[in-house]
């Protein structure tokens, strides 16, 4: 072993990483070289001086309490985001029906003009849709922003949004012509109305 | 005591303060030493010390808890100390490398055995003469040396504080104890 290799293994051994047979190889060195056991004294002397200095020094007397003084206040709104952070189902249910409200919501607003569910054989004038005489309308229909006329049969639920089931042009009269329908009739006029209607077709699906 | 700190950690996620508390009184010395050990100046140390407690407790929900606590900890402590020093640093700075050398800096440039004077070392108390030979290593050599003998902490968390390679923490480690030969041998 030179001593360039003994310097690198005295490192190792120091640091607890030499082998068992490089501790014995770094003795018999050590043994033999006046120089490299000066060294080794030199970085022994260091390392004891070292762990000696190591000894906890200890923090100002009153640390703690400063510390905790000094935390920040906690913000309102740091409070929401650990409340948000602690309640994920409940930030998920909330942020979903707060998206389905507003679309909801835009919805209704949004769409002034007459729509209907289905156009088969259905006559719209303006904002009247007419059920034609000889017409059977098969399933479900619903009317938005207009009233509706049944002159012929419809086979399957009725739903009027904004709007009213006339009999006659000119008479409105609700749930006249209820024998028309087979299935339910349902008008829905107010907002709320119209919201439950939404969640209603989302929890029947 | 792992598990104490942990379960601690967790009614703090929950904004306990008062498990915060048990945490600072807990950690207070260690983090002070490191501090004090790196800035050398005990104002400036207590100044900083706080400051990672602070940040620990503002940042506890980035602190993963299935690691460990105190190489978090000492690593927010380490960095506030290195960016300290950092602003004070002088233009010319002897921490440095030098052109076309690998891990030279100035100091190695410099006459290694500038002992003091005899009586000055005996006069000095043998603690701080230490703590001045440990302030007087470049910071990079300076961190590992305190940090290891610090808390029985492995190089690996050495590593894992200071955010470095095994290798290079053993290599900064070999050479700030050279450099600390040079200057204690005559203690």
């Amino acid at each position: 072993m030179n001593c360039e290799e003994s310097l690198a293994l005295m490192h190792l051994y120091l640091d607890g990483d030499a082998s068992e047979e490089e501790a014995q190889q770094l003795r018999e060195h050590l043994k033999s070289c006046p120089d490299c056991n000066q060294h080794y004294r030199e970085l022994k002397q260091t390392e004891s001086l070292l762990s000696g200095a190591a000894y906890e020094l200890s923090a100002p007397a009153g640390f703690t309490a400063s510390v905790m003084a000094n935390l920040p206040k906690e913000k309102k709104r740091v409070g929401y985001m650990r409340w948000f952070r602690a309640h994920p189902v409940i930030t998920a249910a909330a942020v979903f029906f707060l998206f389905m409200f507003t679309s909801i919501i835009s919805a209704w607003n949004s769409d002034g003009s007459v729509s209907v569910s289905k156009q088969e054989g259905l006559i719209v004038e303006n904002d009247l849709v007419i059920v034609p005489e000889d017409v059977t309308v098969k399933g479900d229909l619903v009317v938005k922003n207009g009233d509706l006329d049944i002159r012929g049969k419809v086979d399957g639920d009725v739903t009027i949004i904004s709007g009213d089931l006339i009999d006659d042009p000119g008479a409105k009269v609700n749930m006249a012509s209820a024998d028309n329908i087979t299935g339910e009739y349902q008008e829905i006029d107010r907002i709320f109305g119209w919201t439950w209607y939404h969640i209603k077709e989302i929890f029947t699906f | 005591m792992e598990n104490i700190i942990k379960y601690h950690i967790k009614n703090v996620k929950k904004g306990d303060h008062a498990a915060f508390e048990e945490i600072v009184s807990f950690y207070q010395n260690k983090v002070y030493h490191i501090v004090y050990r790196m800035v050398g100046d005990s104002h400036e140390a207590q100044d900083i010390a706080q400051e990672a407690f602070i940040r620990a407790y503002t940042n506890i929900h980035s602190f993963d808890e299935n690691r460990k606590f105190s190489t978090w900890l000492y690593r927010i402590a380490t960095n506030l100390s290195i960016d300290r020093l950092r602003k004070k640093k002088p233009d010319f700075h002897l921490d440095a490398e030098v052109k076309g050398t690998e891990g030279l800096d100035m100091y190695s440039q410099l006459a290694a055995d500038q002992a003091l004077p005899e009586q000055e070392v005996e006069s000095m108390e043998l603690q701080s003469y230490i703590h001045k030979e440990i302030l007087s290593l470049p910071p990079k050599y300076r961190s590992v040396i305190v940090l290891r003998f610090l808390d029985d902490l492995s190089l690996a968390e050495i590593g894992e504080i200071l955010d470095l390679p095994l290798g290079t923490v053993k290599t900064r480690i070999h050479r700030g104890r050279e450099l600390l030969r040079k200057k204690l041998r005559h203690v």
